[in-house]
């Protein structure tokens, strides 16, 4: 099961209706699996290699168009001589984001999804095979922009972060709760547009805490350049414990 | 759609847990689907059709239980039921809760012959 499209892949036998359903024949037996096992084992794996890289692996996710991928580049370009990144970028179709990243000069890989609503433990296992992950400080992973599904797949990451920008409205985090609880860090994004907007900041950050009490949120601009050190604060601070844990 | 992903896992499992039986069919199987799991019951029944299609559990029962939502204080320790990831307190207002129950996603039974 690679993408949500394998149902005709699927290996099982057919099932033939050339016997009769006997009553007596029939039993119960019990299996108590989650559904998410699969992917959770393979999360499991992914986690076990990065552990051995001493890597910080970052699943950034948000609606499409909140600035993910402008983010990471102003992040790499600021960083990447300090910090050793490399980059999974995730999308049903294009290398677009991928193309931006590659021109920072760090290394990228693009995962297409095709009909895929999100990325999985799966193809990221798959996906940092050509990274030379002993040397990288940092595995941010750019999932498939959607505040819904991707909440539920573990990729093996440290932590989930979610971007929200102010041109979505506040109260995303009450209209897509799933993620922002799954998330321990909030960026808000685009703060150089709140003076056009109606955008109440205070109110987003209540409601996102309504969600996650324990949910950490930076406010920035990936664009103007404010707030993006308390960022790169966090992004430091982050490899620091990864040093320490070592 | 993750509810795609999910059904095909579940149609698997089936198969897999089937032939470990030495089942020649699957009759019924029952998932426990947490209010608070992010997952649509309903869509999960409409993918079973399309994911079962041609393998051992086409023509199956699916069976989805609904597991109610229940969370904890983080300020005055109380149980109470919620239906929503976003909700107060009812007995202190606080805005502070931690799910306890109701992110299950999970297969637990099947009839095979």
């Amino acid at each position: 099961m690679c993408i949500d499209c394998g149902c005709s892949t699927d290996p099982g036998s057919l099932h033939h209706h050339d016997h009769k359903h006997d009553e007596k024949t029939s039993r119960t037996i019990r299996v108590e699996e989650d559904l998410l096992a699969k992917n959770n084992r393979l999360a499991a794996n992914n986690r076990i290699r990065f552990a051995a890289g001493q890597l910080l692996v970052l699943n950034l996710v948000s609606s499409p168009g909140s600035g993910k991928t402008s983010v990471l580049e102003r992040t790499l370009s600021d960083l990447k001589d300090k910090i050793d990144f490399a980059v999974l970028e995730g999308d049903q179709q294009t290398s677009n984001d991928a193309d931006r990243i590659a021109a920072t000069g760090v290394p990228v890989k693009q995962i297409n999804t095709g009909t895929g609503c999100h990325l999985d433990a799966h193809m990221v296992g798959h996906g940092v095979d050509d990274f030379d992950l002993p040397a990288t400080d940092i595995l941010m992973i750019e999932n498939v922009g959607n505040l819904v599904c991707p909440a539920s797949f573990d990729l093996g990451e440290d932590h989930k972060v979610v971007v929200l920008s102010v041109t979505e409205g506040e109260d995303k985090p009450l209209k897509y709760p799933q993620m922002f609880q799954a998330a321990e860090l909030m960026l808000i994004n685009k703060i150089d547009l709140l003076p056009y907007l109606r955008f109440d900041l205070q109110q987003c950050k209540a409601f996102a805490r309504q969600v996650n009490p324990r949910i950490e949120i930076i406010e920035l601009s990936c664009h103007s350049g404010e707030g993006m050190t308390a960022w790169y604060d966090w992004l430091h601070a982050g490899i620091e414990r990864k040093r320490m844990q070592a | 759609m993750h509810e795609l992903s999910l059904t095909q896992s579940i149609v698997e499992l089936a198969i897999e847990h089937a032939h470990r039986e030495n089942a020649v069919a699957i009759r019924s199987i029952t998932v426990e689907i947490g209010a608070l799991s992010g997952v649509s019951a309903d869509a999960v029944e409409f993918a079973f059709d399309v994911c079962s299609r041609g393998t051992m559990a086409d023509g199956a029962r699916l069976e989805v239980l609904h597991i109610a939502g229940r969370g904890r204080c983080l300020e005055c320790h109380g149980e109470s039921e919620l239906e929503t990831l976003t909700y107060t307190c009812p007995r202190c207002g606080s805005l502070a809760l931690e799910t306890v129950q109701g992110q299950e996603m999970k297969f637990t039974e099947m009839e095979i012959d």
